[in-house]
């Protein structure tokens, strides 16, 4: 399960641009072995992110455990079992970047502000998740051990 | 190794060809495709398809005198059925007086202007959409036919540009769904190949036509990228591009889509 590491949320500079309002974090080999918040997350807002179309957008693309969920996606590995099969540390970066592991990938970058080009004005600067949010699915993904549900 | 698992894992479940690839000719098809049984009915008959509503209006303008010069389209044009077959087929086209590419809609809007002499009809407006349905329709069942002269191809080119760069918040790019995923499915719905085959559609979630630009700017924003206003040079060239890809393809209009 995650640990409360250490704190990672050092503020860069300030207020020059939003940039200034993503935790840093360290990359270590194909995981982000330290929570982003310093904090482990919810597994159950993690749930609901994840399964929310606006705020999580995962089930375009995967499908999961979520027999609530009537309309889930095909472009993706299936969530279950995700805990089984990595580490919180690789789970967090897969969703902070997913580019970093596949750079071809069409998982969004949900941690990642730069290099981003054309993005509407009403999410420009701004991460899709936030850190807490992040936590919050990586501690909610961490709980699916079973291959098949 | 892991990574190679999930990479694996991924090209079996979305049977996907390897990225950036176009599709190929013989691999081609149209939405309608995709669509329910029932859906495509109401696409197939004239009384059952919403959309001939709009041609119904533009059959309407297409007759009646207009603007300062009090002309009507047919006063020039006649016989639309004969006259604008095969048209919408063509464009976007070069327009070397405007030394750009212009769609459907604009080439109409100058000759509300120019032949006219009467306001230019608002994208999107009940006019301009039942016209472009009414002329369009005149080339159902013919094949896309995209110039290939030198200015055209390097707006195609600027359009295929656009196709394939990532954009957006989500960092997805057109190319990435319509190319590359075409056989799976987005929450749930057939993802398509996005082919411009019937334009303006009637879209059963808008519950009304719309043009082709209104559908980009739809994908635009859900990729959480800038929507360029309608009419904008990018979307036109983006059509033209998506045009050129669908050459030989049949004319649809009005399509029906969910
Ligand atoms: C636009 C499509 C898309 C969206 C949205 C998306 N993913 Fe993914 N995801 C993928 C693809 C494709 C892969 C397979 C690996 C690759 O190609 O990078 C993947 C891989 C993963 C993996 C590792 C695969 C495994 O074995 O389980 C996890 C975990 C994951 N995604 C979680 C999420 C979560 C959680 C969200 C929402 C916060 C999300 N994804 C949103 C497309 C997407
Ligand atoms: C006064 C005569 C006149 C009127 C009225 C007129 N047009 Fe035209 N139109 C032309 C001429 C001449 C052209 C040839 C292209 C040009 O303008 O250089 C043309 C071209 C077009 C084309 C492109 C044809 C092609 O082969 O590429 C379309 C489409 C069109 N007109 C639609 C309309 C519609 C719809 C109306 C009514 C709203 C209309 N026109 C009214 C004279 C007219
Ligand atoms: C996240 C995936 C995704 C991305 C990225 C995307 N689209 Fe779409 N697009 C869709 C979906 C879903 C639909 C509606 C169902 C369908 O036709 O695939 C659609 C529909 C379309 C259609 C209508 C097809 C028809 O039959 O009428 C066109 C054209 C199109 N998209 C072009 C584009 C262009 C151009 C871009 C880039 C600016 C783009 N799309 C980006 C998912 C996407």
């Amino acid at each position: 399960m995650l640990v409360a590491g250490l704190a990672a949320a050092l503020a860069c500079s300030p207020a020059v641009d939003a940039r200034a309002e993503l935790a840093s974090y360290a990359v270590v080999g194909d995981a982000i072995p330290v929570s982003l918040t310093g904090a482990g997350g919810d597994p159950k807002k993690g749930r609901a992110i994840v399964a929310n179309r606006q705020v999580g957008l995962c089930l375009l693309c995967h499908s999961g455990p979520f027999p609530e969920e009537r309309f889930q996606g095909t472009l993706a590995p299936d969530l279950s079992g995700a805990g089984s099969r990595w580490s919180p540390g690789q789970l967090r970066l897969r969703i902070v970047d997913s580019t970093r592991i596949n750079p071809a990938t069409i998982m969004p970058p949900y941690y990642r502000i730069d290099g981003l080009e054309r993005v509407t004005p009403a999410f420009t600067g701004k991460p899709i998740l936030n850190a807490e949010q992040v936590e919050d699915v990586v501690a909610y993904l961490a709980t699916l051990r079973d291959a098949k549900q | 190794m892991r990574i190679g698992h999930a990479a694996a894992a991924l090209t079996i479940l979305a049977g996907i060809v390897p990225a950036g690839a176009e599709i190929a000719t013989a691999q081609r098809k149209s939405g309608y495709d995709f669509m329910a049984r029932t859906t495509q009915a109401m696409q197939d008959g004239d009384t059952s398809n919403p959309g001939m509503l709009w041609v119904l209006d533009g059959a309407a303008l297409w007759d009646r005198k207009a603007g300062a010069a009090n002309r009507s389209c047919a006063d020039c044009h006649g016989d639309a059925p004969t006259s604008m077959k095969g048209v919408a087929a063509r464009y976007p086209e070069f327009n070397a007086t405007l030394g750009r590419p212009i769609n459907i809609e604009q080439r109409i809007n100058l000759c509300r202007a120019d032949r006219q002499q009467a306001k230019p009809l608002p994208y999107e407006s009940k006019d301009l959409l039942a016209l472009t349905a009414f002329v369009a329709r005149q080339s159902r069942g013919q094949p896309i036919a995209i110039a290939e002269d030198e200015p055209t191809r390097r707006s195609v080119e600027t359009g295929r540009a656009a196709f394939v760069r990532r954009q957006g918040q989500l960092n997805l790019s057109c190319a990435q769904c319509h190319d590359d995923n075409w056989s799976g499915r987005l929450a749930g719905n057939p993802l398509t190949q996005g082919q411009p085959t019937g334009y303006p559609i009637y879209r059963l979630e808008w519950q009304s036509l719309g043009s082709l630009q209104r559908r980009l700017r739809n994908c635009l924003t859900g990729m959480r990228a800038e929507a360029p206003a309608l009419g904008a040079q990018e979307l036109v060239d983006l059509e033209l591009y998506l045009m050129s890809r669908a050459r030989g393809m049949p004319i649809e209009t009005p399509a029906v889509r969910p």
